[in-house]
C-alpha cells in the first residue's frame, strides 16, 4: 500500500477535528498520523494527514472530505516533493555510564539531549519518519522508558501551493 | 386538515413585518426566520430546553405546529412532507432524550439525501459537558448522518446559521442539517436583521457539468447497440422528470428506475422496463448486465441495487451523472464521470440528444422481454394476496394517489404493483429500510399536499412503531389512508429464514398484535378490515369515501414471498423467479 500524506485545510470550526476523524474511522480509511494547527490565515486550520491506500481510495477521501462544509481545501501534499517533518521526545535509560555512547547516536542524528534526570535523559529529534525511526532502533537497547512522537507535518517545496 | 394562516392578513405583509429589524428574544429569531425560509409547517415535541422556543409558539399562528407523540412521528412526518413538496422538512425536539429520538429519521433523511432542518434544544451553555439534565452531545452523535450540524454559540449567530442551514439543506447533494440551540440562546436577546445571503468558503456545489464530458455521453450514445438508463432519486430531487423524459424520447434508450427513482419516468412506456435489483423485474436485471452503455442518471449504485458488485454490469461502458462528485466511481468504476445538478446535465444534454441509431434491436428484445415477464404472483379465491390488494389500490386511485410505505414486502409489492407516473408520489425508505417511516411520513406527506389522496402502505410490523401518530391524524383532521397488509410475521425476515435460512423461523411471529381496527377506534380514527377479495373492495371503497383519517387492515396470506429475488452476493441476472411465473 501507498502512503500518502495529505493537507486539509479547515474552517477553524468546534468539531472540526472530529468530523474529518470520524469521516475516515467510518468509511474505512486509514490514519497513519494527523496533525492539526493554526495555518497562514486567521481562522483556518492546517491538518496534515498521513494515509495508506491505493490511487482510488486517495480520490474517495479527497472527495469525502469536501463533501465536508467546513473542508476548504484538500490538497495531496505527496504527489509533489515535500518537507515532511515529524518531532520525537525520547527518555531513555542512561546510567551515567552509558551516557557519551548516547550522546553519540544524539550527535550522529543531529538530534539534542533536552533533559537528563539521574537515571535517564530525554532525546529530542526532528525529520522525516524514517529518520526518526532508526533513531528509536538505536535507542531501543539501552531501554526506552517513554516515547511521544507528534505525527508528520508537510508543506510542499518550492514555490508551488 | 388545520388551515393555516387564519387570519387574514397576506403573506407579503406578514414577509415585511417580520423582516423589520428589532430587538427579540432567540425564540422569536428562529420562529420568524422559519417563516421568512416559507415554512409552513413544523413537527415537533416540546420539553424542558426548548420551553422558550414553545413559550414563542403560545399563540403563534404564521406557521402550523404539529405536535406529534414521538419524536420519530416528528422526523418522519418532517422528511415526508420533504419529499412529497420539494420543500425543506423542518422538526423541533427538546435535548437529550427528544434529541436523540430524532436519531433514526434524521439517519433515514441522510441516506435517501431528503432536505431537513432539525433543531434540538441543548442545556445551557454554561452546563454543556457536565452531564447535566437532559444533556446530550447532540452534534457529536449526530454527525455521520447530517450533511452539517451547528450548535449555536451566541444568539447573535442565529440568523446566519439558520439561513445557512436552509441553504445547506435543499443545495448540492441535499441532506439533513441539525441546529442545536442551547437553552440560554433561545432565551437571549438581540437585534433580528433578516439574513438573505450566504457565503459559505468552500461550499459550492458544482451544478453546471463539463461540457467535454456530456459531448463524450452523446458521442457514447451513437455508437451504443445496447444502452440503457438508470435514473434514481437524484432525477426527482433536483426536479429534473420532465428533461429525463425528454431525454429518453430524443435518445430512444430504455430505462429503468431505481427504487427511489419510481415516478421520475412514467411507468406505462413502452421503453419502461421497471426497477432493477434484488426485487427488480426480471427485464431490467438482464439488460443491465447485456448492455453495452449504463448511462447512471442521480443514482448510487447502492448494493440492493448492483448485486454482486464484480460482476455488475460487466459488458457495459459506464456513465455516471451526479451532483456528488463522491459517489463517482464509489462502488463502480466510471468510464465517462458528469459532475453537475441532474436537471443542467440534462438540459445540456437534450440540446444534442439524438436516437440511439444503432439500438433497435435492443429495444425490440427489451419490450418482448417486458411482456414475457411482468412482475407477477399465483392470485387466489380463499386468501386474500398482497399484491391483489397493491394492485386494487392502483386501479381504484388510477394511481394518482401519493404512496408512502414502511419497509418489508409490503414495500416490495407497493413497489411493484402500484405504478408510478408523477414525480413525488412515492415516499419509502429505501437507504437506510427504516421500520416505522410509513405512516409518519404520509402525515407529513399529506400536511404537504392537502388536496390529494395520501395512502400509506405497512406491515403489521411496522405500524407498530409509530401507531401512536394516530392521535395526530384524529385531532388535526388529516385524511390519511393507512393500509396494512397484515401477514401476522414479520414477513420479510420470514421470507429470508425460509429461503436463505432453511425454514428456520426465529421470533418472526406477530401474535400479540392488537386488533388494529379497535386501535384505531382507540384513537377516533376510522378502521376497517377485510380477509377476502370481496370485503376488500367494499371496505377499501368506503375508506375512500370516508373524509377523514382510515385504517384499513387487509388479513393476507402469510406464505407470500416477494420474487423475483437475488440472494446477496449474487449477480442480479441470478434471480429467483419463485412461484411467480
Ligand atoms: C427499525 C427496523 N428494525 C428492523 C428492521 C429489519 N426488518 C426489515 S423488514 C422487517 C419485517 C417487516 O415486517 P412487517 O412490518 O410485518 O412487514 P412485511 O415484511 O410483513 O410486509 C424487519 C424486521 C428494519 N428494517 N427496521
Amino acid at each position: 500500500m501507498i502512503k500518502h500524506t495529505i493537507a486539509v485545510i479547515v474552517n477553524d470550526q468546534p468539531g472540526v477535528l472530529q468530523r474529518v476523524s470520524g469521516l475516515f474511522g467510518r468509511r474505512g480509511f486509514n490514519i497513519e498520523s494527523i496533525t492539526v494547527g493554526t495555518s497562514e490565515e486567521v481562522g483556518l486550520s492546517r491538518m496534515v494527514i498521513v494515509t495508506t491506500g491505493d490511487e482510488q481510495t486517495l480520490e474517495q477521501i479527497t472527495k469525502q472530505l469536501y463533501k465536508l462544509i467546513d473542508v476548504i481545501k484538500v490538497i495531496h501534499l505527496s504527489s509533489n516533493p515535500i518537507v515532511a517533518r515529524e518531532l520525537a521526545l525520547i527518555k531513555v535509560s542512561a546510567e551515567p555510564a552509558a551516557r557519551p555512547e548516547i550522546f553519540g547516536v544524539v550527535e550522529t542524528f543531529r538530534a539534542a539531549v533536552v533533559d537528563i534526570g539521574t537515571h535517564s535523559v530525554m532525546v529530542q529529534v526532528v525529520g522525516d519518519t524514517e529518520k526518526i525511526d532508526a533513531m528509536v532502533e538505536l535507542l531501543k537497547p539501552y531501554g526506552i522508558r517513554e516515547l511521544s512522537r507528534t505525527g508528520v507535518t508537510a508543506l510542499n517545496r518550492g514555490n508551488s501551493r | 386538515m388545520v388551515t393555516q394562516n387564519a387570519t387574514l392578513k397576506s403573506k407579503e405583509e406578514l414577509m415585511e413585518k417580520l423582516r423589520q429589524p428589532e430587538v427579540i428574544t432567540g425564540s422569536e429569531i428562529l420562529l420568524r426566520s422559519l417563516v421568512l425560509e416559507g415554512v409552513d409547517c413544523v413537527f415537533g415535541y416540546p420539553g424542558g430546553a426548548v420551553l422558550y422556543i414553545y413559550d414563542a409558539m403560545h399563540g403563534f399562528s404564521d406557521f402550523n405546529h404539529v405536535l406529534t407523540r414521538h419524536e420519530q412521528g416528528a422526523i418522519h412526518a418532517a422528511d415526508g412532507y420533504a419529499r412529497a413538496s420539494g420543500k425543506v422538512g423542518v422538526c423541533i425536539a427538546t435535548s437529550g432524550p427528544g434529541a436523540t429520538n430524532l436519531v433514526t429519521g434524521i439517519a433515514t433523511a441522510y441516506m435517501d439525501s431528503v432536505p431537513l432542518v432539525v433543531i434540538t434544544g441543548n442545556v445551557i451553555s454554561s452546563l454543556i459537558g457536565t452531564d447535566a439534565f437532559q444533556e446530550a452531545d447532540i452534534t457529536g452523535i449526530t454527525m455521520p448522518i447530517t450533511k452539517h450540524s451547528y450548535l449555536v454559540r451566541d444568539v447573535e449567530d442565529l440568523p446566519r446559521i439558520i439561513h445557512e442551514a436552509f441553504h445547506i439543506a435543499n443545495t448540492g447533494r441535499k441532506g439533513p442539517v441539525l441546529i442545536d440551540i442551547p437553552k440560554d440562546v433561545s432565551a437571549n436577546k438581540t437585534l433580528f436583521k433578516p439574513v438573505t445571503e450566504v457565503s459559505i468558503r468552500g461550499y459550492n456545489p458544482t451544478v453546471s457539468p463539463n461540457k467535454l464530458q456530456v459531448d463524450k455521453m452523446i458521442k457514447a450514445i451513437a455508437e451504443a447497440e445496447r444502452p440503457l438508463i438508470l435514473a434514481g432519486g437524484g432525477v426527482i430531487y433536483s426536479g429534473a422528470h420532465e428533461e429525463l423524459h425528454e431525454f429518453v424520447k430524443k435518445t430512444d434508450i430504455p430505462i429503468t428506475t431505481t427504487l427511489l427513482g419510481l415516478g421520475a419516468f412514467p411507468s406505462g412506456d413502452d421503453l419502461f422496463l421497471g426497477m432493477p435489483g434484488m426485487h427488480g423485474t426480471y427485464t431490467a436485471n438482464k439488460s443491465i448486465q447485456k448492455a453495452d452503455l449504463l448511462i447512471n442518471i442521480g443514482a448510487r449504485f447502492d448494493d440492493r441495487v448492483t448485486g454482486k458488485l464484480s460482476g455488475f454490469a460487466p459488458h457495459a461502458k459506464i456513465i455516471h451523472i451526479d451532483i456528488d462528485p463522491a459517489e463517482i466511481g464509489k462502488n463502480v468504476p466510471t468510464d465517462i464521470p458528469i459532475v453537475g445538478d441532474v436537471k443542467t446535465v440534462l438540459q445540456i444534454a437534450n440540446l444534442q440528444a439524438k436516437r440511439a441509431e444503432k439500438a433497435d434491436a435492443w429495444r425490440a428484445e427489451l419490450l418482448a422481454s417486458k411482456a414475457q415477464y411482468p412482475f407477477s404472483y399465483k392470485d387466489s379465491e380463499d386468501e386474500l394476496k398482497p399484491q391483489w390488494v397493491v394492485e386494487m389500490l392502483h386501479e381504484t386511485t388510477n394511481g394518482d394517489a401519493i404512496v408512502t410505505t414502511d419497509v418489508g414486502q409490503h414495500q416490495m409489492w407497493a413497489a411493484q404493483f402500484y405504478k408510478f407516473n408523477k414525480p413525488r408520489s412515492w415516499v419509502t425508505s429505501g437507504g437506510l429500510g427504516t421500520m416505522g417511516f410509513g405512516f409518519p411520513s404520509a402525515i407529513g406527506a399529506q400536511m404537504a399536499n392537502p388536496d390529494r389522496l395520501v395512502i400509506s402502505i405497512n406491515g403489521d410490523g411496522g405500524m407498530q412503531m409509530c401507531a401512536q401518530e394516530l392521535a395526530i391524524c384524529a385531532i388535526n383532521n388529516i385524511p390519511v389512508k393507512v393500509v396494512i397488509l397484515n401477514n401476522q410475521v414479520l414477513g420479510m425476515v420470514r421470507q429470508w429464514q425460509e429461503l436463505i435460512y432453511d425454514n428456520r423461523y426465529s421470533h418472526i411471529d406477530l401474535s400479540g398484535s392488537p386488533d388494529f381496527v379497535k386501535l384505531s377506534e382507540a384513537y377516533g380514527v376510522k378502521g376497517f378490515r377485510a380477509t377476502n377479495k370481496e370485503e376488500a373492495k367494499a371496505v377499501w371503497e368506503e375508506a375512500l369515501r370516508h373524509p377523514g383519517p382510515a385504517v384499513v387492515e387487509f388479513v393476507v396470506r402469510k406464505e407470500e414471498n416477494v420474487y423475483p429475488m437475488v440472494a446477496q452476493g449474487s449477480t442480479i441476472d441470478e434471480m429467483i423467479m419463485g412461484d411467480a411465473e
